[in-house]
């Protein structure tokens, strides 16, 4: 072994003695979410009551531990109560009261809560749990076929009915398509042990041993990766994660994110180690090239390419940049990574820095986002403390220093030379490129800027190798991608799913669909420079080629749903009022160009429109985008004529009725109150946000025009029908 | 106002501006100076900004042109309470407008306002990534999620009250 590694080791050896001296041999670890979003939710109460009952519990070998967030947005603040051998329970939107519940229950007498279960609205508990999943690329039918194949088994076995749960889930991406030689993948619970086989005596083998006798059935056990292992052994039990495949967000919801020790233990810096001892910078380059991993802020430009291109110039002042300027509306997966995993991202950093011979590197972060920048700064401050940032790193030689900037609430600046600029404390304004940052980028220097999502993913190529990594995904998109999933959805929250995975699986088979009585309309990709895409085109496969055929783009992975009460005029005009206010203004079509499509579309949004107004939107929208400056102007005529596209009716109906469909226009809609109807029970009066329904009790009421905000709670409340929409 | 007897930032920033100073590219901390001023003043005063220009060596016009393009600075004093509605996809999509309206009509300000009291400000943001609890409001750093329109004037009652039982 080499001297870096055995420096490394060292330090590691170090870190991990002091993380088990402060274990102190726990068994029991609770473990609570605590990003902004679960901060939100209530999860530092819960952490504090969790704290006050073990406090008084005098019970010294559990431990509480908090993490960044799962991703299960909407059932959040989510507690895990992790015991050796038992299920890894988890338990929904818990509250102060019931954490006395939890504590009391299962803490301490190792009954789980049932009502509370993540995900199971089931009052039976399960002996077991099993998850049939793809081996290789995204199939479904598989791991469904073996499902039904396995239950029917049961029963003609003999296993008592209700005592084992099934699931099929996603894909584990272990193999490329075919070499998987047709096994399937089964993860039972509590155990932990994944089998692959392919027959269905292999499978009545697996029965007897483990489901009848007890015994794990050691010569069909696979050699699934510990990686992917580690995030399924905890969570593969609840649907909504078992069908994602998590690299990027590999540590999120498992390690301390102010715990370096943590980052380490689960195989973190493991990477840079190897490539400082080895001290081969065009081999990791050309490594990353192989792996295929595209840029994931949205453009989709070659990673490696990028990196290669920053080599050629002789001048030897070269940076790294992260761009975790997530600006995007509804796009909150890298706030979610730098709040949960940020060692990651310096990991990848240090990597990609040595990679192109750069010494310094930036965090340009949003302000918007503090609990990110706070566990930044501590992440930066551990690292340098055992030497894997700062001067001669590992005793290597080489050096690299990290330091984080603020944005200031510009969406601009997600673009590659307005960050620049803004790094230097200047106005965000973009300039016209070639040169290229890598070319002349921070200073003058070559510059290579990635973003967050990309920097995470380096370290995971570099450990497991470009082949590995390229197995998963599509020809062209190779890797996962995370998708932020909100808007009108049951289960919104984030999800990491290979590249080629549908839409319809995302929405329906993690998302849960739409909510009840609804239906899907189209789901919105790529934010403000991206575009809706129909119910109809639901089949669609999410990678950066077939999103860009149906006039959307992969963007940075947020994805709202919208249904059949949302306004597809109203959604193009909220995206374009972003984009106009955002408009830096440095160049004519972005800020005029823009302003213009605006007045248009609120011209039709108040029921003043013609019918050349839909011509005159699609023209400009083409101007805009074949003359602005950058990216911004470039893509921001996008989400209208999109929805010019494929929803050029309702366009029409707001022209020609004046009606709004989904009377979400609130120029087109109008309450009034049916005199008839009205039996003056005064709820409605009661219950309007601006008290502008007026009327004495038992005398019909009537609503003050010039003042209602049109909300609709009069509507939604009255009892008998007497409010009417218009 | 040029004389230096004028100045009036805390000596806090002061010392951060000087330690700025001293390492290479000293005007690219120009941002990371107004975010703390920011949050010492609750807002970039023209006196600070003046004062920002001639301690780093920087043009004035330099730190105004930062100071009103980025749309996290704020020229004006806030409210003693800062509502704030957030504004992304998944908000606007859940009815974070008539949210934003009806605190409007309540406070009987328009966005970007202070009341006459001093008491609340009203403003946009961004969004603030929760999207999941959508729709989101922040009320100085407390974050309100799935908010409805009955408890807006709920929110300003109760922060009323307690304003009030704080004061006396």
């Amino acid at each position: 072994m080499g001297k870096i590694l055995d420096q490394f080791n060292h330090i590691k050896q170090q870190l991990l003695q002091k993380r088990e001296q402060y274990l102190a041999g726990s068994k029991t670890v609770i473990q609570i979410g605590s990003a902004t979003c679960e901060n939100a939710a209530g999860a530092q109460q819960v952490r504090a009551e969790f704290e006050k009952l073990l406090k008084a519990s005098g019970r010294k070998d559990i431990h509480i531990k908090q993490v960044g967030c799962t991703g299960r947005c909407s059932q959040e603040p989510i507690v895990g109560v992790f015991v050796p051998d038992k299920f890894p329970f988890k338990y929904e939107r818990v509250t102060v009261p019931k954490v006395q519940e939890i504590f009391q229950q299962h803490v301490l007498q190792g009954q789980p809560v049932v009502d509370l279960i993540l995900d199971k609205k089931t009052s039976n508990l399960y002996n077991r749990l099993v998850t049939f999943s793809s081996l290789s690329t995204a199939t479904t039918e598989l791991p469904t076929k073996w499902e039904n194949i396995f239950n029917e088994r049961l029963k003609t076995r003999g296993v008592a009915e209700g005592s084992v749960r099934s699931f099929h889930g996603g894909c584990l991406g272990l193999y490329s398509a075919g070499e998987e030689g047709g096994r399937v993948g089964m993860l039972v619970f509590p155990e932990k042990v994944m089998y692959a086989f392919s027959t269905e005596k292999e499978l009545d083998k697996i029965i007897s041993s483990h489901f009848i006798e007890g015994k794990v059935y050691k010569p069909l056990l696979a050699d699934i990766d510990p990686l992917i292992n580690r995030f399924f052994s905890l969570y593969g039990d609840v649907a909504f994660f078992n069908k994602q495949t998590r690299l990027t967000l590999r540590n999120s919801g498992i390690i301390d994110p102010e715990s370096l020790a943590d980052y380490i233990a689960n195989d973190g810096f493991e990477a840079l180690a190897l490539v400082l001892e080895k001290n081969d910078p065009q081999a990791i380059i050309d490594e990353i090239s192989k792996s295929g991993l595209r840029g994931r802020g949205g453009g989709g430009y070659p990673t490696g390419r990028k990196w290669n291109d920053a080599i050629t110039s002789s001048d030897p002042v070269r940076f790294v940049i992260c761009n975790a300027d997530e600006g995007d509306p509804g796009a909150f997966m890298d706030r979610s990574t730098l709040e949960g995993d940020p060692y990651s991202i310096i990991h990848g950093m240090a990597i990609g820095a040595l990679a192109i011979g750069a010494q310094k590197g930036y965090l340009y972060v949003r302000a918007e986002y503090p609990l990110a920048i706070k566990r930044l700064e501590n992440a930066i401050e551990q690292c340098c403390q055992v030497n894997l940032l700062g001067e001669n790193i590992l005793g290597s030689g080489y050096n690299f220093d990290l330091e984080i900037r603020l944005g200031a609430g510009a969406f601009v600046c997600g673009e590659e030379t307005a960050l620049m600029y803004s790094i230097e404390g200047k106005r965000g304004q973009p300039r016209l490129r070639p040169p290229y940052p890598t070319q002349s980028g921070l200073w003058g220097h070559p510059t290579v800027i990635n973003n967050v999502e990309t920097w995470a993913n380096v370290p995971v190529i570099v450990r497991h190798g470009a082949d590995w990594f390229a197995r998963i995904g599509t020809e062209k998109s190779k890797g996962t991608k995370v998708f932020a999933l909100a808007g009108k959805i049951k289960n919104s929250g984030l999800v990491e799913v290979p590249m080629g995975t549908t839409l319809r699986e995302i929405i329906y088979d993690i998302g849960g669909g739409v909510e009840a009585g609804r239906t899907l309309k189209a789901v919105q990709t790529g934010g403000p420079s991206g575009g809706c895409i129909p119910a109809g085109l639901i089949d669609t496969p999410v990678d950066y080629d077939s999103l860009t055929q149906v006039g959307s783009i992969m963007g940075s992975g947020g994805m709202i749903v919208l249904d059949d009460e949302d306004c597809m005029v109203a959604t193009a005009k909220f995206f374009l009022e972003f984009t106009q206010d955002e408009s830096c203004g440095k160049c004519v079509p972005c800020r005029e160009g823009t302003l213009r499509m605006l007045e248009i579309l609120e011209r039709i949004t108040a029921g003043h429109g013609t019918m050349e107004d839909l011509d005159k939107l699609e023209r400009l929208g083409r101007l805009i985008k074949k003359t602005s400056l950058c990216g911004l102007g470039q893509t921001a005529p996008n989400p209208v004529l999109n929805a010019l596209k494929y929803f050029r009716e309702e366009f029409i109906t707001h022209i020609q009725d004046k009606r709004c469909p989904t009377q979400k226009c609130s120029k087109l809609t109008r309450f009034e109150i049916d005199p008839e109807k009205c039996i003056g029970c005064t709820l409605c009066a009661r219950r309007c946000p601006v008290t502008c329904i007026k009327g004495t009790a038992r005398k019909p009421h009537e609503i003050d025009q010039a003042r209602c905000i049109k909300c609709g709670e009069c509507f939604n409340v009255c009892k008998f029908e007497a409010v009417l929409k218009k | 106002m040029t004389t230096k007897t004028e100045y009036t930032l805390h000596p806090d920033i002061v010392s951060f501006i000087e330690t700025c100073l001293q390492k290479e590219h000293s005007e690219s901390y120009l941002m990371d100076i107004l975010h703390k001023i920011q949050d010492k003043y609750g807002y970039l005063s023209e006196e600070h900004m003046y004062e920002v220009a001639q301690r780093l060596q920087v043009p004035a016009s330099t730190v105004s042109g930062v100071s009103t393009f980025y749309h996290f600075f704020r020229l004006q004093p806030r409210g003693k309470y800062a509502i704030s509605v957030c504004m992304g996809t998944a908000c606007f999509v859940k009815g974070a407008d008539k949210v934003l309206n009806a605190f409007q009509t309540e406070l009987g300000i328009g966005l970007g306002e202070t009341t006459k009291d001093g008491m609340f400000s009203l403003e946009n943001t961004r969004c603030l990534g929760v999207c999941g609890l959508a729709p989101v409001v922040t009320i100085n750093e407390q974050v309100y999620s799935r908010v409805t329109l009955q408890q807006v004037s709920e929110l300003i009652n109760r922060i009323l009250n307690k304003d009030v039982e704080k004061t006396t």
